[in-house]
Formats: structure tokens, C-alpha cells, sequence
């Protein structure tokens, strides 16, 4: 096994790009160091990629934030800007593993390993959230939701790293907020879980919304229907009732040790429906 | 030998306060040495190779690929571990499930092992490895086990206990009966009937310490063997028996301990370890993985249990009966006979009437997990107990009040009660604040509960005291719950001096003479009264000492508070000697001071113990939370008060995990699916409100300090104090442990569809 710390982001995609066997970009590590341990991958090319400048920084823009892909995301929540623009993907991140944990995952190692459980990507995913892909024939910026194709595997070609997560700017009255069913209270992965983000007017009404459902299908899901059950009204019962039930709708789960397919979607729609409470309420709704 | 055990009221100078224990600084430090933390020159690293299937056919195994593998020192099958058992089935059993020989029996179950120079080589090794296996049909629950239809474990039992052999080989190796009274009059007698059926799932002990160990076997037969283990000697024993060695020429020396709760009672790992280090030639270090401790070593009992209680329309009990299922893994076990024996022990009854079955399932070998087998009856017990209260219309706690067992009471399980505590745990519910403090919207309040046996035990202790006047005192009994420093409090009180003048370690197999294990809460009890024994056969030597030093009779010699004092009118100007002045002495008046003792500690003295539990259940996802909870139980006499809490909140913790979400989850192919804490889930602290606790004392008549044990009570009320919380709280009888959240939503969502 070779480790190595490139300084360019062009340096890591040429050493992936020109790996012969199995290689494996090194951010956090709470992911891959568990599965090297467990014998599930034994990577023959490790890309420590912490060392590349930006790549640990949060800046903020004039189009809104852009995340870098070694930033851990115990960093997250001590970017007040970013707390306060995207608290939904921000307290997502917070979720992940134990304090511990979230002094050294990412969020861009959380949506690489393309787990349907992941918490931070239905946050992003209803968030709108892009990945910026620098890959050997130059860069490209892409919606998250198309990152994670099939549980364990992603759309990026070989040689390709995300550098970064693009947020956009916000307009005002907007907000967002996740949340996810574990059986415990912390130190757990997802049941099922949901993203809301939404923008309201000055009475009130939702102008745009987007809902993400997670744990409820190989991907996360984007849910369409749920967007629409907000969008154009006020958060009333019956738009609650109407996002619970498509949200449900919406889930292609399974049953296994951590749930099973009723639970998950009947919990799937009061998650969505609690989401969209708090983020109405965070948004200035009434 | 001439010691009297008995009871006698005194006033107690250091038993009863709470210093800082002597293994603390190290345990914080990090400075502690653990399992794995034993290392010796020239190591090997041992691996296992584990079968993946449920119920398989060992046709053959190849090792020559691993063998020639540079860097791997030994590969052994059971081959390696021929049958000295001599027809001990129990024995043979242990052997097996150390290193399959001819049918892997569970998924994790050893087949073959290696040693090698470093963990990469010994896990290539394992790859290496080629079994030939036929897999076999498997069963895992443990109603379809009992089913004629259901796959043969072993086609060599047949049910033992039944008034006539059965003409076919079945899974259900025993069946035992407990009781007295004629139920069928009983049930005759009672207004109020409530039948129930319920199941539990089962659970680890969770300890978080992985079972470790270093064995080092000379070329002349001797061995040392380094482990994490509740009992040495009996490792000592089981190791030497199966590996055709003297005792004596094995010896143990047991390392700190992360945790046993009666899952490191038995030995998995030690006897292949020995094994691989008698034909690689040099010490092996075997280390389990989290996987490893899951798959393979000890769980508890997965259960399924009926239980009928009646009483008259007052509240009096006229009839109890329970059928109680316990899988005992693939090998024979009296899980469901102690379950049996518990069932309804609580309790004074004219008609009583368990019968236990133990069920063999392709899962691992069932081991003991602190007071083994009564949690799961106490539940399907006291949930009915619960169920019928509320048919008569009385409150919970007045109903038990009313029936509960009392000094002279025939058990269920057969002996005549001495003075218990059952009434006063009660009593002391009923008046404690937390019954009556207001709950809110979707919160509910349960209680419940619980006894167990406790147990004495060989015992065998040393005390020494230095010339400096220090005392060092080595006892037999892994301190699992911090008796080195309960220990150290018993021999300050009994020689008078102080706490810090005493210094307790656990010593080796060949250091002391034989110890049975800490359990059965015996640790405390057993070696307190080891401790006090020998701590009065010191007190003799220095009263001759002193009377050496004075030059009188040893009868006008008396020991108090610390001292020697010249008694009668001819000494009344003779000054006391303290033991630090006769220890100065001691090379001209006699040699080294010492109390030695060996004895078994009777008369443990029974334990009962009632829970207070407050839950709130989202009725939108059936998640739970415990928000408040108080034990009450009764200790005897707390030696080191801190501790008592430690074990009561420690039972406590581990009974919720139990009730909300633990459980082993095994796939159609039976296969365990969680075999780790974030599937297998645990408490964590955030989970847990402070547990608050009341110690009880009601002095245990054959322990000279009235002391019970106090380990393993506290985890038999907790699973039916929570489920009675959970179903007041929910609004629906909750019948199968764990409560998960998907399991209290569909039983929510059931109860509104009606």
C-alpha cells in the first residue's frame, strides 16, 4: 500500500487517473479507515488529499458558499455565515457518527460513499447543492443527487475528485432543516430520514420548496410531489397531510435490521412534515 | 479452621464509607493492563478462521496453502485439540464450540486457527485455509425449533425430564417443573384470570472490553496463560483439562477486566490460543474482534414465555403458572430451569407451577449475562402481574404489596425464605417520591420486580503484613466491580486500621489455592468473608506477638482498634501496641505476620430488588425515551455505598438497552446481520437519565457484616418495569422485547385500527 499527500488538486487527479489497482481518496477517513480495518477494501494507493490548498476552506462568494472537500464537518457548525444561511445542512452534518467523528469526516466523503443513510445528502439534495468534479479532462459542476448512483457507487469517472460543494446564495425568507429516525439519540445512522428547504413570501406562502427523503431507497430521493404540496400555499394541515402522504408514497424501502418497509415510510412522512415545521418557522412563516 | 459466619451487629468505622478505589488512577490514566495489553518477545499474532454458515457438515479442511505461507508458525484444527474429555458431555460440549469437529453449529463457530508472525500474514493465512463444508437446514427461533418438523441440532438428544424417554431425538434437551399446590384448584379459586404470551429476543452483555489473551506453552509442558476472564482458576481448570495438562504446570494470571456481566465465564479463545502456542513454540496473543465477540462468544437466552395468573376480586393471588422457553444455543444448558425457578419468586403462593424447555438453535453457545435467565421470566411475570391489577382495579404496587413473599414464605422454586427484602423494596416504593411526581402528555410510569439467587462459593484469600505495618492483601476473585477497594474496607475494619494501610490485588492460580469465578454476585460476599476470616487469623498471630513482646499470656492479650491491648489488673500499666509496632518485631518474635483462608461462603443470601421507570413513547414513530428512573434494592449491607450504586445503576442501564433495542438480528440464511454496536445498539449516555437509587439493608443472617450480593439484581426488574412504562404510556400491551420503535409503531398503529 503507497500513501500519499499530493499539494495540487490537478497532482491528486493525475495519480488516480494513472493508478493501476485499487485506489481511494483519504479526507476524514471515518469511512475508509473502518473499511480497510474491517478487510472490505485493501486500496493499493491511498490519496491524502488534506493538504491541497482551499480544499480545508469554506469561502464565501458573491453566488453564495463553496465547501471544500477535506473541510471536516465539526468546521460546519463554527461558520456562523453558513449557519445561518443553511441550517439544514449544517445540523445534518452535525448528525454524522459522535463528536469525534465530526472532527475529521466531510461532507464530500459523506456523499462518495453513497450510502442511501447518509446524512448530510438530503440535506444537500434538498438543498440544491452542486459538486464541483475536477476529473483528467478538466472541471465540471454537477447536482449532488447525481453523484450517488446505487448504494456504494457513483457516477465519478476515473480519476475524478470533488473539490468542492457549491451553496447558493440565499433569498430572503429561506431556510432548510433535516432530520433522521435513529433509535438512540445520537452515534447512529439513519432509520429514514428528511431535507426540507423552502422560501416563503412576506405572507407567508411558499414560493419554492425542495424535499429530499433518505434511507427509503438505494438513493436519496428527490421528492417532486412534495415540493409541489408546498409550493403556492400556506403551511396549513392540509399541505402537511398532502407532503406526509407523497413523501411516504415517494419511498422504495426495504426491510432489514434497521427498519422495516412500513415503518419507514409512515416515519418518513412525519419526518418530512416536522422538516418543513421547523423550516417554515426558521424561513420567518407564520 | 474455626470461623463463624454468622451475623452480629456492630458499628462500622470503614465499611459503609466510600473511598476512591486502588485501580482508579490506572483505569484513568490508561496505565491499566487489560486483555490485550500483555505483550511478550518473540509473539505470534493467533487468528481464527470462523464458519459462515448456520448448521454445516465439515467434510474436510485443507490447510497446506496456509501452511506454506511464509511467516505462519502453527495451523490448528480440532485435530490439534484431540478429546480428552472422557465422557464429561458439558466438558465435550466447550471443547466443541472452542474448535468445531464435525458440523460447524452457528454462524461464527471456530473451524481451524493460525499464528503468525504479524496480523496482515495470520489474516491471508485465513484465506488460505480451504473447508469443504455440506450446509445443513438451520433453525434460530426458538418456537420453531420446538416444532417436529424443525432441523435436527443433534440427533443424540432426547428431551431428559419427561416421565418417559421420547421415541425421537428433538431440539429440546430438558424440560424441568418447579412449583407446589394444585394450580388447576387454584385457577378454580380466582375471579380474575389473565393468560399472556410473550417472547424476548436475544442480547449480549455488551461488555466493551473484546475477549484477549497471551499463552505461552514451555517445550518442558508448563504454560502461562495471560487473560481477560471473571474466573482464573476456572480457566485454569477448563484449559488443563482439555489441553491434557497438570493444573498446577498451567498458570493464569488474569488481567484487568472491560467488562464481563457472565459473558467471560467460559473460555473460547484460551484453549485455541494454548493450542497454537504448544505447536508454534512461541507465546500467541488472541485477540477478538468486535465481530468475533458478537458471532462467537456467550449471548444471553432468546425466550418465549406463557404465563396465567388468577386472584380472587381482594387482590390474593390463588394461582400462577408459566411454560418458559430458553435457546441455549447448539449445546444443552439450563437456561429455562433457572428461569423456572425465578419465575415467581417474588411472590407467596399457594399454587404455583413453572416448567422450563431448553431449546437448542444453530446461534452461539448461551452463557450466563447477570442473573442469568430471570430478566426475560420477570418480564412475562410481572407484565401479567401488571395486567391483572389492572382487571382487579388496584394499584400495581398494592397489589404485589399484597402478595409479595416474606420471612417463612415456601418459594416458588422450593427453600423456605430467611428475612428478605422484597416488602421493604416495595414499601419503599410506594413512599418514594418519583411515584408521585405528575407525567405529561404521552409519558407513562412503570414498575416492577425482580430477584436472584446469589451465590458464595469456594474462596480462598491471603493477607500479609509487611514489616512496615502495611497490609497486602490477595484475593481470588476478579474484581469485576471494584472489590479490591470493598475488600480493602473489610480488612481496615477488621484490624482496625486505616483504609490506606491496605493494598488488594487479585493473585494468579498459583499464588492462591483454588477460586470459584466471580459470579452469581458472589465476588463481594465470598471474599469479605474470606477477608474477614483471615483477617482474624492475623488478629491471633499478633495477639501472640504482643504477648511475646510483653512477656504475658496471649489470653490476656485483646485486639482493639488497631491495637493490642494487655488485659487484667497484673498488665494495667502496659502501653497498647499498635500492629505497626508488633509488625517491626516480627523478625525477632516470630517471622512474617499472615492470615491465611480458605473456606466456602454459605448462606449468600437471596435478593430482591423494584424498579420505578417513567417513559415517553412518540406515538407518530414509537420512539422511547426513558426520563426518569429509581431503583430500590436491597444490598444487605453496602460495603463501599459507591459501588452498590455503580452495580444498581449498571443493571439498570443494561436492562433499558435490553427493553428498548437490543436484540441479534439473524438473516433467513442465519447469518447474524448486526454483529456490532452501531446495529446492535446499546445505551449511549445521552440515551440514559441519572439513575437514581436507594439502598436498602437488611442484614443477610450468614455474613458476619449482614452483606448480600448486589451484582446482578438490578438487571432482572428493568425489562417488565420499562414494558409496563411503555404500555401505560403507548395505550397497548407491549409483549416482545426489544420494544424498537417499528415494533410499538405497528403495535400503535394495530390497537387504533382496532
Amino acid at each position: 500500500m503507497r500513501y500519499i499527500r499530493p499539494l495540487s488538486i490537478e497532482d491528486a487527479v493525475g495519480q488516480l487517473a494513472g493508478s493501476a489497482g485499487p485506489a481511494a481518496i483519504l479526507a476524514g477517513g471515518s469511512d475508509l479507515l473502518v473499511r480497510m480495518k474491517g478487510g472490505f477494501v485493501e486500496p493499493e494507493l491511498i490519496i491524502d488529499i488534506k493538504s491541497i490548498a482551499g480544499l480545508r476552506d469554506i469561502r464565501e462568494t458573491a453566488d453564495g458558499f463553496s465547501i471544500g472537500a477535506a473541510v471536516p464537518c465539526a468546521v460546519l457548525g463554527e461558520n456562523a455565515a453558513l449557519k445561518k444561511a443553511w441550517p439544514g445542512v449544517v445540523e445534518a452534518a452535525k448528525l454524522i457518527g459522535s463528536k469525534q467523528v465530526q472532527g475529521r469526516c466531510t461532507i464530500v466523503g459523506n456523499l462518495c460513499n453513497a450510502s442511501p443513510a447518509a446524512d448530510s445528502v438530503p440535506a444537500l439534495v434538498a438543498a440544491g447543492a452542486r459538486a464541483v468534479v475536477v476529473g483528467p479532462s478538466g472541471k465540471r459542476t454537477i447536482a449532488v443527487e447525481t453523484v450517488p448512483t446505487a448504494p456504494g457507487r457513483t457516477s465519478l469517472a476515473k480519476g475524478e475528485i470533488i473539490e468542492a460543494i457549491l451553496l447558493d446564495k440565499r433569498a430572503p425568507r429561506s431556510a432548510d432543516a433535516y432530520l433522521r429516525f435513529i433509535p438512540r439519540t445520537e452515534m447512529d445512522i439513519a432509520v429514514v430520514s428528511a431535507g426540507v428547504n423552502l422560501t416563503v413570501d412576506a405572507a407567508g406562502i411558499v414560493t419554492a420548496a425542495r424535499v429530499a427523503i433518505g434511507a427509503a431507497a438505494p438513493t436519496v430521493l428527490l421528492v417532486e410531489e412534495g415540493a409541489q404540496a408546498l409550493i403556492g400555499r400556506k403551511l396549513d394541515e392540509a399541505a402537511l397531510e398532502r407532503l406526509a402522504k407523497v413523501c411516504a408514497g415517494a419511498c422504495r424501502p426495504i426491510d432489514d435490521k434497521r427498519g422495516t418497509i412500513e415503518f419507514r415510510r409512515k416515519v418518513a412522512g412525519v419526518l418530512a412534515r416536522r422538516a418543513a415545521q421547523t423550516a417554515y418557522a426558521r424561513a420567518g412563516g407564520k | 479452621m474455626n470461623f463463624d459466619p454468622r451475623y452480629s451487629n456492630r458499628n462500622f468505622a470503614s465499611v459503609g464509607t466510600r473511598p476512591i478505589r486502588p485501580d482508579g488512577v490506572d483505569k484513568v490514566t490508561g496505565r491499566a493492563r487489560y486483555g490485550a495489553d500483555f505483550n511478550m518477545a518473540g509473539q505470534l499474532v493467533g487468528r481464527v478462521l470462523r464458519s459462515p454458515h448456520a448448521h454445516a457438515k465439515i467434510r474436510k479442511i485443507d490447510t497446506s496453502k496456509a501452511e506454506a505461507l511464509a511467516g505462519v508458525k502453527a495451523v490448528i484444527t480440532a485435530a490439534d485439540l484431540p478429546d480428552l474429555t472422557d465422557g464429561d458431555a458439558a466438558m465435550y460440549d466447550i471443547l466443541d464450540n472452542c474448535m468445531a469437529r464435525t458440523k460447524a453449529l452457528y454462524d461464527g463457530h471456530a473451524v481451524a486457527a493460525v499464528a503468525a508472525i504479524d496480523a496482515h500474514t495470520a489474516r491471508q493465512a485465513l484465506k488460505l485455509i480451504v473447508v469443504d463444508y455440506e450446509v445443513l437446514p438451520h433453525v434460530t427461533d426458538v418456537d420453531e425449533a420446538m416444532q417436529h418438523h424443525a432441523p435436527l441440532i443433534n440427533d443424540t438428544i432426547f428431551t431428559e425430564g419427561l416421565e418417559e424417554k421420547p421415541a425421537k431425538p428433538s431440539n429440546v434437551t430438558k424440560r424441568s417443573q418447579f412449583g407446589h399446590g394444585d394450580v388447576h384448584q387454584g385457577f378454580g379459586h380466582a375471579d380474575f384470570i389473565v393468560e399472556r404470551s410473550f417472547k424476548t429476543e436475544q442480547t449480549h452483555q455488551g461488555y466493551i472490553e473484546p475477549h484477549a489473551c497471551v499463552a505461552n506453552v514451555s517445550s518442558d509442558g508448563t504454560a502461562d496463560l495471560w487473560v481477560c476472564t471473571q474466573g482464573h482458576f476456572v480457566y485454569r481448570q477448563h484449559c488443563a483439562q482439555l489441553l491434557g495438562m497438570e493444573a498446577s504446570k498451567l498458570r493464569v494470571t488474569s488481567s484487568e477486566i472491560g467488562g464481563g456481566f457472565g459473558g467471560k465465564t467460559h473460555v473460547w479463545a484460551e484453549p485455541v490460543a494454548l493450542a497454537l502456542s504448544r505447536k508454534a513454540g512461541r507465546p500467541v496473543k488472541l485477540v477478538m474482534t468486535r465481530d468475533e465477540v458478537f458471532r462467537a462468544s456467550g449471548p444471553t437466552s432468546a425466550t418465549s414465555i406463557d404465563v396465567k395468573i388468577g386472584a380472587r376480586k381482594d387482590g390474593t393471588i390463588t394461582a400462577a403458572e408459566a411454560t418458559l422457553r430458553y435457546t441455549s444455543g447448539p449445546y444443552a444448558g439450563t437456561w429455562a430451569e433457572i428461569g423456572a425457578m425465578t419465575a415467581f419468586a417474588c411472590y407467596r403462593l399457594d399454587n404455583v407451577k413453572t416448567v422450563g424447555f431448553e431449546v437448542l438453535v444453530n446461534r452461539p453457545k448461551t452463557a450466563a449475562y447477570r442473573a442469568p435467565s430471570a430478566p426475560m421470566a420477570a418480564f412475562a411475570v410481572e407484565s401479567t402481574v401488571d395486567e391483572l391489577a389492572k382487571e382487579l382495579g388496584m394499584d400495581p404496587v398494592e397489589f404485589r404489596i399484597k402478595n409479595a413473599a416474606q420471612e417463612g414464605t415456601r418459594s416458588s422454586y422450593g427453600p423456605v425464605y430467611g428475612p428478605i427484602g422484597i416488602g421493604p423494596t416495595l414499601e419503599a416504593v410506594k413512599n418514594h417520591a418519583h411515584m408521585k411526581a405528575p407525567l405529561k402528555a404521552n409519558q407513562g410510569r412503570g414498575m416492577a420486580c425482580g430477584f436472584w439467587f446469589n451465590f458464595g462459593g469456594q474462596t480462598c484469600t491471603d493477607l500479609n503484613i509487611g514489616m512496615d505495618g502495611s497490609v497486602s492483601l490477595a484475593v481470588g476473585t476478579v474484581d469485576v466491580g471494584g472489590s479490591r477497594a470493598s475488600l480493602s474496607l473489610v480488612a481496615a475494619e477488621e484490624l482496625g486500621i486505616a483504609y490506606e494501610q491496605v493494598k488488594a490485588i487479585v493473585a494468579d492460580t498459583s499464588s492462591l489455592g483454588y477460586n470459584d469465578m466471580t459470579d452469581g454476585s458472589r465476588g463481594t460476599f465470598s471474599s469479605s468473608m474470606a477477608t474477614i476470616s483471615a483477617a482474624r487469623n492475623a488478629i491471633k498471630i499478633l495477639r501472640e506477638r504482643a504477648a511475646q513482646m510483653w512477656d504475658i499470656s496471649v489470653d490476656d492479650v485483646a485486639w482493639e482498634q488497631g491495637h493490642a491491648v494487655a488485659k487484667g489488673e497484673k498488665h494495667g500499666n502496659l502501653g497498647k501496641l499498635s500492629l505497626k509496632e508488633i509488625a517491626a518485631q516480627s523478625g525477632k518474635t516470630g517471622g512474617p505476620i499472615a492470615g491465611h483462608s480458605e473456606l466456602v461462603a454459605d448462606g449468600a443470601g437471596v435478593s430482591f430488588a423494584t424498579h420505578i421507570c417513567d417513559v415517553e413513547v412518540d406515538p407518530e414513530t414509537g420512539s422511547t425515551r426513558v426520563i426518569r428512573y429509581t431503583v430500590v434494592q436491597d444490598a444487605g449491607k453496602a460495603v463501599h455505598p459507591t459501588y452498590v450504586e455503580g452495580q444498581y445503576q449498571g443493571g439498570a442501564a443494561q436492562g433499558i438497552g435490553w427493553a428498548l433495542n437490543e436484540e441479534y438480528i439473524y438473516g433467513k440464511d442465519g447469518r447474524l446481520q448486526n454483529a456490532g454496536f452501531l446495529d446492535y445498539r446499546i445505551p449511549v449516555c445521552s440515551d440514559l437519565p441519572m439513575i437514581d437509587t436507594q439502598i436498602l439493608e437488611i442484614p443477610n443472617p450468614n455474613h458476619p457484616y449482614g452483606v448480600r450480593g448486589v451484582g446482578e439484581t438490578s438487571i432482572v426488574p428493568p425489562l417488565a418495569a420499562i414494558a409496563n412504562a411503555v404500555s401505560n404510556a403507548a395505550g397497548v400491551r407491549m409483549t416482545h422485547i426489544p420494544m424498537s420503535p417499528p415494533r410499538i409503531l405497528a403495535a400503535i398503529e394495530a390497537e387504533r385500527e382496532g
